[in-house]
Protein backbone atom coordinates (compact mmCIF):
# COMPACT_ATOMS: atom_id res chain seq x y z
CA UNK A 1 0.00 0.00 0.00
CA UNK A 2 1.12 3.54 -1.52
CA UNK A 3 1.06 6.04 2.09
CA UNK A 4 0.98 9.80 1.99
CA UNK A 5 4.20 10.82 2.60
CA UNK A 6 3.18 12.51 5.58
CA UNK A 7 0.29 12.65 7.43
CA UNK A 8 0.86 15.27 9.97
CA UNK A 9 -1.09 18.07 9.05
CA UNK A 10 1.06 20.66 10.24
CA UNK A 11 4.21 19.27 8.15
CA UNK A 12 1.56 19.05 4.86
CA UNK A 13 0.45 22.66 6.23
CA UNK A 14 4.04 24.05 6.05
CA UNK A 15 4.64 21.92 2.28
CA UNK A 16 1.74 23.23 0.76
CA UNK A 17 1.53 27.08 1.83
CA UNK A 18 -0.82 27.65 -1.50
CA UNK A 19 -3.22 25.20 -0.73
CA UNK A 20 -3.90 25.71 2.70
CA UNK A 21 -3.66 29.24 2.50
CA UNK A 22 -5.35 31.09 -0.25
CA UNK A 23 -4.77 34.75 -0.64
CA UNK A 24 -7.43 36.48 0.68
CA UNK A 25 -8.11 38.01 -2.96
CA UNK A 26 -9.07 34.70 -4.72
CA UNK A 27 -10.81 33.50 -1.46
CA UNK A 28 -13.07 36.33 -1.45
CA UNK A 29 -13.19 36.65 -5.62
CA UNK A 30 -16.66 34.28 -5.71
CA UNK A 31 -18.70 35.63 -2.74
CA UNK A 32 -17.86 39.90 -3.81
CA UNK A 33 -19.17 39.14 -7.56
CA UNK A 34 -22.04 37.17 -6.50
CA UNK A 35 -22.91 39.66 -3.78
CA UNK A 36 -22.22 42.51 -6.35
CA UNK A 37 -24.37 40.71 -8.85
CA UNK A 38 -27.26 39.84 -6.29
CA UNK A 39 -26.94 43.98 -5.15
CA UNK A 40 -27.60 44.90 -9.05
CA UNK A 41 -30.41 42.33 -9.08
CA UNK A 42 -32.03 44.33 -5.96
CA UNK A 43 -31.66 47.48 -7.44
CA UNK A 44 -32.78 46.66 -10.76
CA UNK A 45 -36.00 45.44 -9.05
CA UNK A 46 -36.45 47.97 -7.31
CA UNK A 47 -35.51 50.62 -10.49
CA UNK A 48 -37.96 48.60 -12.67
CA UNK A 49 -40.95 49.23 -10.26
CA UNK A 50 -41.41 45.24 -8.88
CA UNK A 51 -44.02 44.78 -6.33
CA UNK A 52 -45.03 41.85 -4.73
CA UNK A 53 -48.30 43.18 -4.87
CA UNK A 54 -48.69 43.45 -8.60
CA UNK A 55 -46.80 40.34 -9.43
CA UNK A 56 -49.08 38.57 -6.89
CA UNK A 57 -52.11 40.65 -8.85
CA UNK A 58 -50.21 39.82 -12.41
CA UNK A 59 -49.88 36.03 -11.36
CA UNK A 60 -53.60 35.82 -10.29
CA UNK A 61 -54.49 37.18 -13.74
CA UNK A 62 -52.17 35.23 -15.89
CA UNK A 63 -54.04 32.01 -13.60
CA UNK A 64 -57.14 33.83 -15.21
CA UNK A 65 -55.88 34.26 -18.80
CA UNK A 66 -54.77 30.57 -19.06
CA UNK A 67 -57.82 28.96 -17.61
CA UNK A 68 -60.10 31.04 -20.27
CA UNK A 69 -57.02 29.99 -23.03
CA UNK A 70 -58.86 26.00 -22.32
CA UNK A 71 -59.43 24.41 -24.24
CA UNK A 72 -57.59 25.93 -27.78
CA UNK A 73 -60.33 26.50 -30.37
CA UNK A 74 -60.06 28.33 -33.49
CA UNK A 75 -63.43 29.54 -33.90
CA UNK A 76 -64.21 29.96 -37.60
CA UNK A 77 -60.72 31.43 -38.40
CA UNK A 78 -58.90 27.99 -38.99
CA UNK A 79 -58.26 28.63 -42.87
CA UNK A 80 -57.33 32.18 -41.90
CA UNK A 81 -54.90 30.99 -39.48
CA UNK A 82 -53.37 27.77 -42.46
CA UNK A 83 -52.95 30.55 -45.03
CA UNK A 84 -50.95 32.69 -41.87
CA UNK A 85 -48.95 30.10 -41.24
CA UNK A 86 -48.23 29.53 -44.59
CA UNK A 87 -47.25 33.41 -44.94
CA UNK A 88 -44.97 32.58 -42.19
CA UNK A 89 -43.52 29.66 -43.29
CA UNK A 90 -42.43 31.51 -47.17
CA UNK A 91 -41.10 34.86 -45.01
CA UNK A 92 -38.46 32.48 -43.22
CA UNK A 93 -37.92 30.56 -46.15
CA UNK A 94 -37.50 33.14 -49.05
CA UNK A 95 -35.92 35.65 -46.40
CA UNK A 96 -33.37 32.90 -45.28
CA UNK A 97 -32.51 32.19 -48.52
CA UNK A 98 -32.23 35.67 -49.85
CA UNK A 99 -29.97 36.62 -46.85
CA UNK A 100 -27.55 33.48 -48.05
CA UNK A 101 -27.11 34.08 -51.06
CA UNK A 102 -26.55 38.29 -50.98
CA UNK A 103 -24.20 37.13 -47.98
CA UNK A 104 -22.11 34.63 -49.84
CA UNK A 105 -19.71 37.07 -51.96
CA UNK A 106 -19.71 39.74 -48.62
CA UNK A 107 -18.50 37.41 -46.50
CA UNK A 108 -15.33 36.24 -49.07
CA UNK A 109 -14.71 40.07 -48.59
CA UNK A 110 -14.70 39.25 -44.57
CA UNK A 111 -12.34 36.08 -44.94
CA UNK A 112 -8.72 36.51 -43.88
CA UNK A 113 -7.52 34.01 -46.09
CA UNK A 114 -9.19 35.77 -48.65
CA UNK A 115 -8.62 39.24 -48.02
CA UNK A 116 -5.76 39.62 -46.30
CA UNK A 117 -5.90 43.09 -46.05
CA UNK A 118 -7.12 44.71 -42.72
CA UNK A 119 -7.87 47.96 -44.27
CA UNK A 120 -10.38 46.27 -46.36
CA UNK A 121 -11.46 43.33 -44.22
CA UNK A 122 -12.60 45.91 -41.07
CA UNK A 123 -14.70 48.29 -43.22
CA UNK A 124 -17.02 45.12 -44.13
CA UNK A 125 -16.52 43.49 -40.93
CA UNK A 126 -18.05 46.74 -39.17
CA UNK A 127 -20.97 47.32 -41.74
CA UNK A 128 -21.78 43.31 -41.06
CA UNK A 129 -21.71 44.22 -37.31
CA UNK A 130 -23.91 47.17 -37.53
CA UNK A 131 -27.13 45.09 -39.53
CA UNK A 132 -26.72 42.88 -36.66
CA UNK A 133 -26.58 45.28 -33.86
CA UNK A 134 -30.29 46.06 -34.98
CA UNK A 135 -32.80 43.79 -34.29
CA UNK A 136 -35.19 41.99 -36.80
CA UNK A 137 -38.18 44.02 -35.56
CA UNK A 138 -36.72 47.00 -35.83
CA UNK A 139 -35.73 46.07 -39.75
CA UNK A 140 -39.58 45.20 -40.09
CA UNK A 141 -40.63 48.31 -38.94
CA UNK A 142 -37.89 50.42 -41.25
CA UNK A 143 -39.23 48.12 -44.40
CA UNK A 144 -42.94 48.74 -43.42
CA UNK A 145 -41.92 51.92 -43.82
CA UNK A 146 -40.77 51.66 -47.64
CA UNK A 147 -42.61 48.89 -49.03
CA UNK A 148 -46.12 49.12 -46.83
CA UNK A 149 -47.54 46.80 -44.91
CA UNK A 150 -47.83 43.09 -45.81
CA UNK A 151 -45.77 39.70 -45.73
CA UNK A 152 -43.26 41.46 -48.21
CA UNK A 153 -41.88 43.70 -45.90
CA UNK A 154 -41.42 40.54 -43.45
CA UNK A 155 -39.30 39.04 -46.27
CA UNK A 156 -37.08 42.01 -46.20
CA UNK A 157 -36.64 42.75 -42.59
CA UNK A 158 -35.81 38.58 -42.30
CA UNK A 159 -33.37 39.29 -45.13
CA UNK A 160 -31.33 41.89 -43.98
CA UNK A 161 -31.28 41.12 -40.46
CA UNK A 162 -29.71 37.38 -41.51
CA UNK A 163 -27.43 38.51 -43.67
CA UNK A 164 -25.41 40.75 -40.94
CA UNK A 165 -25.00 36.85 -39.25
CA UNK A 166 -24.87 35.00 -42.30
CA UNK A 167 -21.87 37.42 -43.48
CA UNK A 168 -19.72 36.76 -40.13
CA UNK A 169 -21.17 33.01 -39.73
CA UNK A 170 -19.88 32.45 -43.51
CA UNK A 171 -16.61 34.22 -43.15
CA UNK A 172 -15.94 32.63 -40.32
CA UNK A 173 -16.39 28.89 -42.06
CA UNK A 174 -14.44 29.94 -44.88
CA UNK A 175 -11.75 31.00 -42.21
CA UNK A 176 -11.50 28.18 -40.50
CA UNK A 177 -11.34 26.06 -44.37
CA UNK A 178 -7.96 24.21 -45.12
CA UNK A 179 -5.48 26.20 -46.80
CA UNK A 180 -3.65 23.03 -48.70
CA UNK A 181 -6.32 22.49 -50.61
CA UNK A 182 -6.19 26.39 -51.92
CA UNK A 183 -2.26 26.40 -52.13
CA UNK A 184 -2.78 23.24 -54.53
CA UNK A 185 -4.81 25.15 -56.84
CA UNK A 186 -2.09 27.50 -57.24
CA UNK A 187 0.27 25.17 -57.49
CA UNK A 188 -1.60 24.01 -60.61
CA UNK A 189 -1.82 27.39 -61.90
CA UNK A 190 -5.15 28.47 -60.47
CA UNK A 191 -6.32 32.10 -60.30
CA UNK A 192 -7.74 33.87 -58.00
CA UNK A 193 -11.04 32.80 -58.42
CA UNK A 194 -10.45 29.32 -59.32
CA UNK A 195 -8.94 29.00 -55.96
CA UNK A 196 -12.07 30.16 -54.26
CA UNK A 197 -14.41 27.99 -56.63
CA UNK A 198 -12.35 24.62 -56.44
CA UNK A 199 -10.36 25.46 -53.48
CA UNK A 200 -12.65 27.00 -50.79
CA UNK A 201 -16.30 26.34 -52.20
CA UNK A 202 -15.77 22.44 -51.47
CA UNK A 203 -14.72 22.85 -48.16
CA UNK A 204 -17.42 25.80 -46.73
CA UNK A 205 -20.53 24.70 -48.97
CA UNK A 206 -21.68 22.08 -46.48
CA UNK A 207 -21.45 24.16 -43.55
CA UNK A 208 -22.42 27.21 -45.12
CA UNK A 209 -25.56 24.40 -45.79
CA UNK A 210 -26.05 23.65 -42.18
CA UNK A 211 -25.57 27.05 -41.14
CA UNK A 212 -28.59 28.28 -43.66
CA UNK A 213 -30.75 25.00 -42.74
CA UNK A 214 -30.60 26.59 -39.14
CA UNK A 215 -31.30 29.86 -39.74
CA UNK A 216 -34.86 28.78 -41.79
CA UNK A 217 -35.37 27.10 -38.52
CA UNK A 218 -34.97 29.98 -36.04
CA UNK A 219 -36.53 32.10 -38.60
CA UNK A 220 -40.20 30.52 -38.49
CA UNK A 221 -39.86 31.80 -35.08
CA UNK A 222 -38.45 35.31 -35.86
CA UNK A 223 -40.92 35.49 -39.04
CA UNK A 224 -43.79 35.16 -36.33
CA UNK A 225 -42.29 37.90 -34.25
CA UNK A 226 -42.37 40.70 -36.73
CA UNK A 227 -46.16 40.13 -37.66
CA UNK A 228 -46.59 41.70 -34.33
CA UNK A 229 -45.19 45.24 -35.97
CA UNK A 230 -47.36 44.36 -39.10
CA UNK A 231 -44.88 42.37 -41.33
CA UNK A 232 -47.85 39.81 -42.37
CA UNK A 233 -47.89 36.10 -41.16
CA UNK A 234 -48.84 34.53 -38.41
CA UNK A 235 -47.80 36.58 -35.46
CA UNK A 236 -50.10 39.70 -36.82
CA UNK A 237 -52.94 37.43 -36.43
CA UNK A 238 -51.45 36.35 -32.71
CA UNK A 239 -51.26 40.10 -31.65
CA UNK A 240 -54.41 41.23 -33.02
CA UNK A 241 -56.23 38.06 -30.82
CA UNK A 242 -54.18 39.19 -27.89
CA UNK A 243 -55.25 42.54 -28.41
CA UNK A 244 -58.70 41.65 -28.64
CA UNK A 245 -57.92 39.05 -25.46
CA UNK A 246 -59.89 36.22 -27.79
CA UNK A 247 -57.54 33.39 -25.38
CA UNK A 248 -58.81 30.42 -27.06
CA UNK A 249 -58.01 31.96 -30.12
CA UNK A 250 -54.26 32.81 -28.54
CA UNK A 251 -53.85 29.48 -27.45
CA UNK A 252 -54.68 27.85 -30.51
CA UNK A 253 -52.13 29.83 -32.90
CA UNK A 254 -49.29 29.50 -30.10
CA UNK A 255 -50.01 25.83 -30.40
CA UNK A 256 -49.93 25.72 -33.80
CA UNK A 257 -46.59 28.21 -33.74
CA UNK A 258 -45.75 25.65 -31.55
CA UNK A 259 -46.31 22.88 -34.06
CA UNK A 260 -44.99 24.61 -36.93
CA UNK A 261 -41.32 25.26 -35.42
CA UNK A 262 -41.22 21.64 -34.29
CA UNK A 263 -41.89 19.97 -37.73
CA UNK A 264 -39.15 22.74 -39.29
CA UNK A 265 -36.88 21.67 -36.62
CA UNK A 266 -37.53 17.83 -37.76
CA UNK A 267 -37.21 18.10 -41.79
CA UNK A 268 -33.94 20.75 -40.50
CA UNK A 269 -32.15 18.44 -38.50
CA UNK A 270 -32.87 15.37 -41.31
CA UNK A 271 -31.54 17.33 -43.91
CA UNK A 272 -28.78 18.80 -42.07
CA UNK A 273 -27.80 15.24 -41.18
CA UNK A 274 -28.06 14.56 -45.06
CA UNK A 275 -25.74 17.12 -45.78
CA UNK A 276 -22.91 17.35 -43.63
CA UNK A 277 -23.30 13.98 -41.81
CA UNK A 278 -24.05 13.01 -38.32
CA UNK A 279 -20.22 13.51 -36.82
CA UNK A 280 -19.78 16.45 -37.91
CA UNK A 281 -22.74 17.92 -35.64
CA UNK A 282 -21.85 16.19 -32.66
CA UNK B 1 9.61 15.32 -68.51
CA UNK B 2 9.87 11.89 -67.52
CA UNK B 3 6.95 10.52 -66.28
CA UNK B 4 6.76 7.17 -64.30
CA UNK B 5 2.86 6.83 -64.07
CA UNK B 6 1.56 3.51 -65.20
CA UNK B 7 -0.74 3.53 -67.61
CA UNK B 8 -3.26 0.82 -67.36
CA UNK B 9 -4.94 -1.38 -70.26
CA UNK B 10 -7.04 -0.15 -72.31
CA UNK B 11 -10.09 -2.94 -71.29
CA UNK B 12 -9.44 -1.59 -67.71
CA UNK B 13 -9.48 1.77 -68.31
CA UNK B 14 -12.64 1.89 -70.34
CA UNK B 15 -14.35 0.34 -67.73
CA UNK B 16 -13.26 2.61 -65.11
CA UNK B 17 -13.69 4.99 -67.28
CA UNK B 18 -17.29 4.18 -67.70
CA UNK B 19 -18.05 3.92 -64.15
CA UNK B 20 -16.65 6.94 -62.84
CA UNK B 21 -19.04 8.83 -65.48
CA UNK B 22 -21.80 6.60 -64.37
CA UNK B 23 -21.35 8.01 -60.64
CA UNK B 24 -21.02 11.40 -61.82
CA UNK B 25 -24.08 11.60 -63.72
CA UNK B 26 -25.69 10.44 -61.25
CA UNK B 27 -24.55 12.80 -58.99
CA UNK B 28 -25.10 15.98 -60.99
CA UNK B 29 -28.34 14.29 -61.49
CA UNK B 30 -29.57 14.24 -57.71
CA UNK B 31 -27.93 17.84 -57.44
CA UNK B 32 -30.54 19.04 -60.18
CA UNK B 33 -33.30 17.49 -58.76
CA UNK B 34 -32.49 19.28 -55.28
CA UNK B 35 -32.37 22.35 -57.34
CA UNK B 36 -35.35 22.31 -58.80
CA UNK B 37 -37.18 21.17 -55.61
CA UNK B 38 -35.53 23.91 -54.24
CA UNK B 39 -36.83 26.03 -56.19
CA UNK B 40 -40.27 25.12 -56.31
CA UNK B 41 -40.40 25.35 -52.70
CA UNK B 42 -39.03 29.20 -53.56
CA UNK B 43 -41.56 30.06 -56.10
CA UNK B 44 -44.04 28.57 -53.85
CA UNK B 45 -43.11 30.66 -51.26
CA UNK B 46 -42.61 33.63 -52.90
CA UNK B 47 -46.43 33.38 -54.22
CA UNK B 48 -46.82 33.04 -50.40
CA UNK B 49 -45.75 35.98 -49.12
CA UNK B 50 -46.86 38.16 -51.80
CA UNK B 51 -43.53 39.14 -53.38
CA UNK B 52 -43.64 41.97 -55.48
CA UNK B 53 -40.78 42.74 -57.11
CA UNK B 54 -42.49 45.67 -58.93
CA UNK B 55 -42.98 47.32 -55.45
CA UNK B 56 -39.81 46.65 -54.36
CA UNK B 57 -38.22 48.16 -57.55
CA UNK B 58 -40.44 51.11 -57.50
CA UNK B 59 -39.85 51.81 -53.75
CA UNK B 60 -36.19 50.22 -53.37
CA UNK B 61 -35.06 54.18 -53.81
CA UNK B 62 -36.98 54.46 -50.79
CA UNK B 63 -34.93 52.05 -48.88
CA UNK B 64 -31.92 53.70 -49.89
CA UNK B 65 -33.74 57.55 -49.35
CA UNK B 66 -34.83 56.29 -46.21
CA UNK B 67 -31.28 56.32 -44.86
CA UNK B 68 -30.15 59.66 -46.44
CA UNK B 69 -33.73 60.67 -44.66
CA UNK B 70 -32.87 59.46 -41.13
CA UNK B 71 -29.25 61.16 -41.67
CA UNK B 72 -30.78 65.00 -41.97
CA UNK B 73 -32.09 67.57 -39.22
CA UNK B 74 -35.37 69.15 -39.89
CA UNK B 75 -34.03 71.93 -41.04
CA UNK B 76 -32.10 70.35 -44.03
CA UNK B 77 -28.42 69.64 -42.94
CA UNK B 78 -26.37 66.30 -42.05
CA UNK B 79 -26.70 64.92 -38.66
CA UNK B 80 -23.11 65.23 -37.71
CA UNK B 81 -22.88 68.51 -38.55
CA UNK B 82 -24.90 69.77 -35.19
CA UNK B 83 -24.58 67.06 -32.72
CA UNK B 84 -26.62 69.03 -30.04
CA UNK B 85 -29.73 69.25 -32.31
CA UNK B 86 -29.16 65.17 -33.50
CA UNK B 87 -29.20 64.07 -29.90
CA UNK B 88 -31.37 66.39 -28.54
CA UNK B 89 -33.23 64.03 -26.07
CA UNK B 90 -29.93 62.21 -24.72
CA UNK B 91 -30.46 62.57 -21.11
CA UNK B 92 -34.39 60.92 -21.94
CA UNK B 93 -32.83 57.98 -24.20
CA UNK B 94 -29.65 57.20 -21.83
CA UNK B 95 -32.30 56.96 -19.22
CA UNK B 96 -34.05 54.55 -21.08
CA UNK B 97 -31.51 52.87 -22.49
CA UNK B 98 -30.13 51.91 -18.58
CA UNK B 99 -33.52 50.38 -18.51
CA UNK B 100 -33.34 48.20 -21.34
CA UNK B 101 -30.19 46.96 -19.88
CA UNK B 102 -31.56 46.60 -16.65
CA UNK B 103 -33.97 45.14 -17.80
CA UNK B 104 -32.36 42.40 -19.68
CA UNK B 105 -29.83 42.20 -16.50
CA UNK B 106 -32.93 41.18 -14.18
CA UNK B 107 -33.83 39.43 -16.78
CA UNK B 108 -31.44 36.88 -17.63
CA UNK B 109 -30.76 36.98 -13.90
CA UNK B 110 -33.78 35.38 -12.80
CA UNK B 111 -34.01 32.95 -15.96
CA UNK B 112 -30.54 31.81 -14.94
CA UNK B 113 -30.83 30.84 -11.73
CA UNK B 114 -34.36 29.17 -12.44
CA UNK B 115 -32.59 27.51 -15.37
CA UNK B 116 -30.07 26.45 -12.75
CA UNK B 117 -32.38 25.22 -10.18
CA UNK B 118 -34.29 23.26 -13.40
CA UNK B 119 -31.58 21.80 -15.35
CA UNK B 120 -30.28 19.07 -13.35
CA UNK B 121 -33.61 17.89 -13.39
CA UNK B 122 -33.22 17.94 -17.27
CA UNK B 123 -29.89 16.03 -17.72
CA UNK B 124 -29.99 12.60 -18.71
CA UNK B 125 -27.32 11.32 -16.12
CA UNK B 126 -28.10 13.77 -12.87
CA UNK B 127 -32.19 13.20 -13.79
CA UNK B 128 -33.60 11.28 -10.55
CA UNK B 129 -36.66 10.47 -12.32
CA UNK B 130 -37.62 9.90 -16.15
CA UNK B 131 -40.71 11.16 -15.57
CA UNK B 132 -39.71 14.50 -13.96
CA UNK B 133 -37.05 14.71 -16.49
CA UNK B 134 -39.64 14.32 -19.34
CA UNK B 135 -42.03 17.23 -17.80
CA UNK B 136 -39.13 19.91 -17.28
CA UNK B 137 -37.12 19.17 -20.51
CA UNK B 138 -40.90 19.90 -22.11
CA UNK B 139 -41.43 23.02 -19.98
CA UNK B 140 -38.03 24.00 -20.78
CA UNK B 141 -39.28 23.52 -24.89
CA UNK B 142 -42.36 25.28 -24.08
CA UNK B 143 -40.24 28.65 -22.61
CA UNK B 144 -37.95 28.75 -25.14
CA UNK B 145 -39.94 27.86 -28.23
CA UNK B 146 -42.50 30.86 -27.92
CA UNK B 147 -41.02 33.82 -28.72
CA UNK B 148 -40.23 36.30 -25.63
CA UNK B 149 -42.48 38.93 -27.70
CA UNK B 150 -45.24 36.77 -27.00
CA UNK B 151 -44.70 36.49 -23.26
CA UNK B 152 -44.37 39.87 -22.90
CA UNK B 153 -47.82 40.95 -25.25
CA UNK B 154 -49.64 38.43 -22.66
CA UNK B 155 -48.03 39.63 -19.94
CA UNK B 156 -48.12 43.04 -20.58
CA UNK B 157 -52.14 42.50 -20.03
CA UNK B 158 -51.11 40.44 -17.01
CA UNK B 159 -49.50 42.87 -15.26
CA UNK B 160 -49.75 46.01 -16.76
CA UNK B 161 -47.57 48.22 -18.86
CA UNK B 162 -43.94 48.93 -17.67
CA UNK B 163 -40.57 47.29 -17.55
CA UNK B 164 -42.18 44.40 -15.44
CA UNK B 165 -43.67 42.32 -17.81
CA UNK B 166 -40.77 43.34 -20.37
CA UNK B 167 -38.58 41.43 -17.49
CA UNK B 168 -41.13 38.43 -16.62
CA UNK B 169 -40.88 37.75 -20.31
CA UNK B 170 -37.28 37.60 -20.59
CA UNK B 171 -36.70 35.32 -17.47
CA UNK B 172 -39.13 32.98 -19.15
CA UNK B 173 -37.54 32.80 -22.78
CA UNK B 174 -34.00 32.51 -20.86
CA UNK B 175 -34.94 29.82 -18.43
CA UNK B 176 -36.07 27.26 -21.74
CA UNK B 177 -33.13 28.18 -23.56
CA UNK B 178 -30.22 28.45 -20.43
CA UNK B 179 -31.82 25.35 -18.71
CA UNK B 180 -31.29 23.43 -22.25
CA UNK B 181 -27.76 24.36 -22.59
CA UNK B 182 -26.79 23.99 -18.95
CA UNK B 183 -28.11 20.05 -18.99
CA UNK B 184 -26.35 20.05 -21.79
CA UNK B 185 -22.98 20.57 -19.80
CA UNK B 186 -23.88 18.67 -17.25
CA UNK B 187 -24.89 15.69 -19.89
CA UNK B 188 -20.84 15.86 -20.80
CA UNK B 189 -19.40 15.99 -17.54
CA UNK B 190 -17.16 13.42 -16.02
CA UNK B 191 -19.05 10.93 -13.59
CA UNK B 192 -16.47 9.41 -11.53
CA UNK B 193 -16.47 12.49 -8.86
CA UNK B 194 -19.91 11.54 -8.71
CA UNK B 195 -19.79 8.25 -7.86
CA UNK B 196 -17.24 8.93 -5.85
CA UNK B 197 -19.35 11.48 -3.28
CA UNK B 198 -22.39 8.84 -3.77
CA UNK B 199 -20.07 5.81 -2.91
CA UNK B 200 -19.72 7.61 0.72
CA UNK B 201 -23.32 7.92 1.31
CA UNK B 202 -24.17 11.72 0.20
CA UNK B 203 -27.69 12.50 -0.26
CA UNK B 204 -28.44 13.49 -4.48
CA UNK B 205 -28.49 17.25 -3.18
CA UNK B 206 -24.73 17.30 -2.36
CA UNK B 207 -23.72 14.75 -4.82
CA UNK B 208 -24.73 17.68 -7.28
CA UNK B 209 -23.52 20.76 -5.34
CA UNK B 210 -20.23 19.14 -4.56
CA UNK B 211 -19.69 16.75 -7.63
CA UNK B 212 -21.42 18.39 -10.39
CA UNK B 213 -21.10 21.89 -9.86
CA UNK B 214 -17.48 22.09 -9.84
CA UNK B 215 -17.70 20.59 -13.04
CA UNK B 216 -20.21 23.48 -14.47
CA UNK B 217 -19.92 26.69 -13.42
CA UNK B 218 -18.01 28.26 -15.64
CA UNK B 219 -19.25 27.24 -18.15
CA UNK B 220 -22.86 28.44 -17.10
CA UNK B 221 -21.51 31.90 -16.30
CA UNK B 222 -20.26 31.56 -19.85
CA UNK B 223 -23.55 30.63 -21.04
CA UNK B 224 -25.23 33.38 -19.03
CA UNK B 225 -23.05 36.04 -20.53
CA UNK B 226 -23.68 35.11 -23.92
CA UNK B 227 -27.77 35.25 -22.92
CA UNK B 228 -27.50 38.59 -21.07
CA UNK B 229 -25.37 39.97 -24.52
CA UNK B 230 -28.64 38.37 -26.62
CA UNK B 231 -31.31 39.55 -24.00
CA UNK B 232 -29.92 43.25 -24.49
CA UNK B 233 -30.90 43.32 -28.28
CA UNK B 234 -34.57 41.77 -27.49
CA UNK B 235 -35.06 43.93 -24.39
CA UNK B 236 -34.52 46.99 -26.89
CA UNK B 237 -37.78 46.07 -28.45
CA UNK B 238 -39.83 45.10 -25.43
CA UNK B 239 -40.82 48.60 -25.70
CA UNK B 240 -42.50 47.61 -28.93
CA UNK B 241 -45.04 46.37 -27.03
CA UNK B 242 -45.33 48.31 -24.12
CA UNK B 243 -42.94 46.29 -22.14
CA UNK B 244 -40.32 48.66 -21.03
CA UNK B 245 -36.89 50.06 -22.51
CA UNK B 246 -35.46 52.35 -25.38
CA UNK B 247 -38.03 50.61 -27.51
CA UNK B 248 -40.80 52.39 -26.58
CA UNK B 249 -39.30 55.70 -28.06
CA UNK B 250 -37.98 54.20 -31.00
CA UNK B 251 -41.54 52.94 -32.47
CA UNK B 252 -42.99 56.51 -31.70
CA UNK B 253 -39.94 57.94 -33.38
CA UNK B 254 -40.24 55.72 -36.83
CA UNK B 255 -43.97 55.36 -36.81
CA UNK B 256 -44.63 59.66 -36.98
CA UNK B 257 -41.54 59.64 -38.96
CA UNK B 258 -39.24 61.63 -37.08
CA UNK B 259 -36.11 61.25 -39.16
CA UNK B 260 -33.24 62.53 -37.29
CA UNK B 261 -34.31 61.08 -33.73
CA UNK B 262 -34.27 57.22 -35.45
CA UNK B 263 -30.92 57.18 -36.47
CA UNK B 264 -29.69 58.73 -32.74
CA UNK B 265 -31.83 56.15 -31.30
CA UNK B 266 -30.65 53.51 -33.39
CA UNK B 267 -27.12 54.38 -33.23
CA UNK B 268 -27.50 54.47 -29.25
CA UNK B 269 -28.06 50.90 -29.59
CA UNK B 270 -25.88 49.60 -31.85
CA UNK B 271 -23.45 51.13 -29.91
CA UNK B 272 -24.22 49.89 -26.42
CA UNK B 273 -25.02 46.55 -27.79
CA UNK B 274 -21.24 46.75 -29.18
CA UNK B 275 -19.93 47.73 -25.77
CA UNK B 276 -21.63 44.61 -23.97
CA UNK B 277 -20.82 42.27 -26.62
CA UNK B 278 -17.27 43.58 -26.02
CA UNK B 279 -17.61 43.37 -22.23
CA UNK B 280 -19.13 40.05 -21.79
CA UNK B 281 -16.38 38.81 -24.39
CA UNK B 282 -13.93 40.08 -22.40
CA UNK B 283 -15.21 38.40 -19.05
CA UNK B 284 -15.91 35.14 -20.29
CA UNK B 285 -12.59 35.15 -21.96
CA UNK B 286 -11.34 35.24 -18.80
CA UNK B 287 -13.60 33.30 -17.05
CA UNK B 288 -12.44 30.41 -19.49
CA UNK B 289 -8.71 31.53 -18.40
CA UNK B 290 -9.25 31.03 -15.57
CA UNK B 291 -10.92 27.50 -15.76
CA UNK B 292 -7.42 26.79 -18.01
CA UNK B 293 -5.22 27.96 -15.87
CA UNK B 294 -6.83 25.80 -12.48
Amino acid sequence: MSRLPSEDPAELRARYPEVFHRPATSRLATPLVLALALAIFIFGLVDLDFSLSRLMHGISQLGWITVMMLPPDPGSSLPAYLTALGETLSIALLGTTLAAIAALPVSLLAARNVVPSAIFRFPVRRFLDSIRGVDTLIWALVWINVVGLGPFAGVLAIAVADFGAFGKLFSEAIEAADRKEVEGIRASGGNKLHEIRFGLMPQVLPVIAGQVLYFIESNTRSATIIGIVGAGGIGLQLAEQIRVLEWQKVSFLILMILLAVAAIDWISNRLRFAIIGRRAIA
Amino acid sequence: MTSAVSILPDQQLASLNGAYRMAVRRKRLRGLLWTVLFLAALMLAAIGSEVNLKTLFTYFGNFVSYFDRILTLDDGTRVWTNFREWFWGWDKWLKLLGETILVSYVGTMAGAVLAFALNFYAAENTSPAPWLRFTVRRALEFARTVPSIVFALIFVIAFGLGPMAGVLAIAIHSTGALGKLFSEIVENIDMKPVEGVRSTGASWLSCMRFAVLPQVTAGYASYALLRFEINVREASVMGFVGAGGIGQELVVAIRKFYYSDVSAILITIIVTVFLIDIATGWLRARLFGKEARA
